[in-house]
């Protein structure tokens, strides 16, 4: 679901016989370049770009302002993706796709420089798409069944959500996530840019924590930002379509096994 | 301002917060034991008196809300560190130690903060001269310098915390530090003494500067009181 993919990227896909156009030196082609006589030599950078929440910025409204979404979207998302690409101009680390450039960076627990801004990069394009206009409420079928599952009750996970958002100390973000070696729904908290995908885990739904993300709707009311996402913004549509891909990765039930 | 203090009932304050127990008090400690509550010291000024460099709404939420929230968890974290280390509940006592560490941290954190900032018209801004003037000549090459490393380390500091200009009791050094969340200045060092701290969590500068955080630490600097800094320093290098 990378929504920040690399825009262009050097391949040797290219046809060398259109080389006015398009020009490229790497590694692999440098002999080709001697082959088939490039008159330029340019570097195409992969540039990873800001996607569009799936939404208007005033859709969220009265439980997220415009004004927020202007400021947290088109300021603070855009400002880690333009840094970002400042980064990777010069850096060995161009050309990932963003969950490989997130467990790259994040080095186990040393991350590198890049890290940070990467890792926003893709928690903030995740938390768009975790909410929606008219949401909340409750998740069904097969969501629902495995939140009841994994935590008793839709209202055990909710409280459950809600505690673990409220004792954040400092900046982070709130995850639900499918556990891949515990084959369970869990829920997660994490400080700063850490994202699940470092652990191999499974995201499927995500709330920021910063300050930023409902200082200016709610001050300091913090409970009423963590309740009003849970009862209107939470997007359960999004959550069914990750946990059916997560799914095709980690075994979630016992296999039918047909009694003949 | 004067007679806001003598109707409040946080009145009586020790300059680090703390107040023992008076026989009166609305108290949710077992008065028994003596135990020390943690209170919200009052400001030395009115909310608006620092504006234009920071509003009076973020100075109110910022005293009202926010460091009243700490001194009250922190109280709760203690009357519960209490309990366990009564029946002796090592599990309970450990658990308790983030919270300890956070709300206690905060409350230390933002007491010195507010003695920190001084309105114009009373000396804010004003810079150091004499013995801290020359520490900071000596140690950083000039105030202008200083000011600019401060900056930038409280612009890269990534999520919330702390920059603080420090003084190491031992070596008499001046050094910029920064901390994490509400992690005091001596958790980087125990002969660290504060002078200056300046929070750059989203809560003191978001409603005002926005994401801009870089323009809150220029404007901070009109507010600066230079005369606290050179008081503790006077004090600690005597």
């Amino acid at each position: 679901m990378a929504m920040a993919l690399p825009l262009a990227y050097a391949s040797s896909v290219v046809n060398p016989f259109e080389a006015g156009r398009l020009s490229f030196s790497t590694k692999a082609t440098k002999h080709k370049k001697h082959i088939y006589q490039f008159r330029k030599v340019t570097k195409v950078l992969a540039y990873y770009g800001l996607a569009n929440p799936p939404y208007k910025l005033d859709a969220l409204e009265p439980y997220m302002s415009r004004r927020t979404l202007e400021l947290h979207w088109g300021n603070i998302h855009r400002g880690y993706v333009d840094s970002l690409n400042k980064q990777l101009a010069n850096s060995p680390l161009y050309g990932c796709t963003m969950e490989e450039l997130i467990k790259t960076t994040f080095n186990n627990g040393n991350p590198l420089p890049e890290y940070n801004n990467a890792a926003e990069v893709w928690n903030h394009d995740f938390f768009w798409e975790s909410m929606q206009p008219n949401g909340g409420r409750l998740p069904w079928g097969g969501v629902l069944d495995q939140i009841e599952k994994d935590f008793g009750s839709f209202s055990n996970f909710r409280d459950e959500f809600v505690h673990s958002a409220m004792m954040l100390f400092g900046s982070g973000w709130v995850w639900l996530v499918l556990k891949t070696n515990e084959r369970r729904l869990s829920i997660v908290r994490t400080s700063n840019a850490v994202c699940p995908l470092v652990w191999g885990d499974i995201p499927i739904i995500s709330l920021d924590m910063w300050e930023h993300a409902y200082y200016l709707d709610y001050k300091d009311d913090v409970s009423k930002y963590v309740n009003n996402f849970m009862d209107h913004l939470i997007s359960w549509h999004s959550a069914t379509a990750r946990m059916v891909r997560a799914e095709a990765f980690v075994n979630l039930g016992e296999p039918k096994i047909p009694v003949a | 301002m004067a007679l806001r203090t003598l109707f409040s009932k946080k009145a009586f304050t020790t300059a680090s917060g703390f107040r023992p127990i008076a026989a009166g008090d609305r108290c949710f400690l077992r008065q028994a034991r003596g135990l020390t509550v943690a209170a919200l010291p009052d400001l030395a000024y009115d909310y608006g008196a620092l504006e234009p460099a920071i509003s009076g709404e973020i100075m109110r939420l910022h005293h009202q809300k926010h460091h009243q929230a700490y001194v009250t968890n922190y109280n709760n974290a203690l009357e519960q560190l209490e309990t366990a280390m009564a029946k002796g509940d090592a599990s309970a006592v450990v658990r308790l130690q983030s919270a300890i560490k956070f709300n206690g941290g905060g409350h230390i954190n933002h007491s010195i903060f507010w003695k920190n900032l001084k309105p114009v018209n009373e000396g804010g801004g004003e810079p150091p001269h004499s013995t801290l003037g020359w520490a900071i000549d000596t140690d950083f090459c000039s105030l202008e310098a200083l000011v600019q490393k401060m900056n930038a380390e409280g612009a890269a500091l990534q999520g919330s915390g702390w920059v603080w200009l420090a003084l190491d009791k031992g070596s008499k050094k001046l050094s910029v530090e920064t901390t994490a969340n509400q992690d005091p200045l001596v958790s980087k060092g125990a002969n660290l003494v504060p002078l200056l701290g300046i929070d750059v969590w989203e809560h003191a500068y978001y409603l005002q500067y926005k994401n801009v955080r870089p323009d809150y630490l220029k404007n901070i600097w009109k507010v600066i009181n230079w005369k606290y800094a050179s008081e503790v320093f006077d004090e600690e290098t005597a």
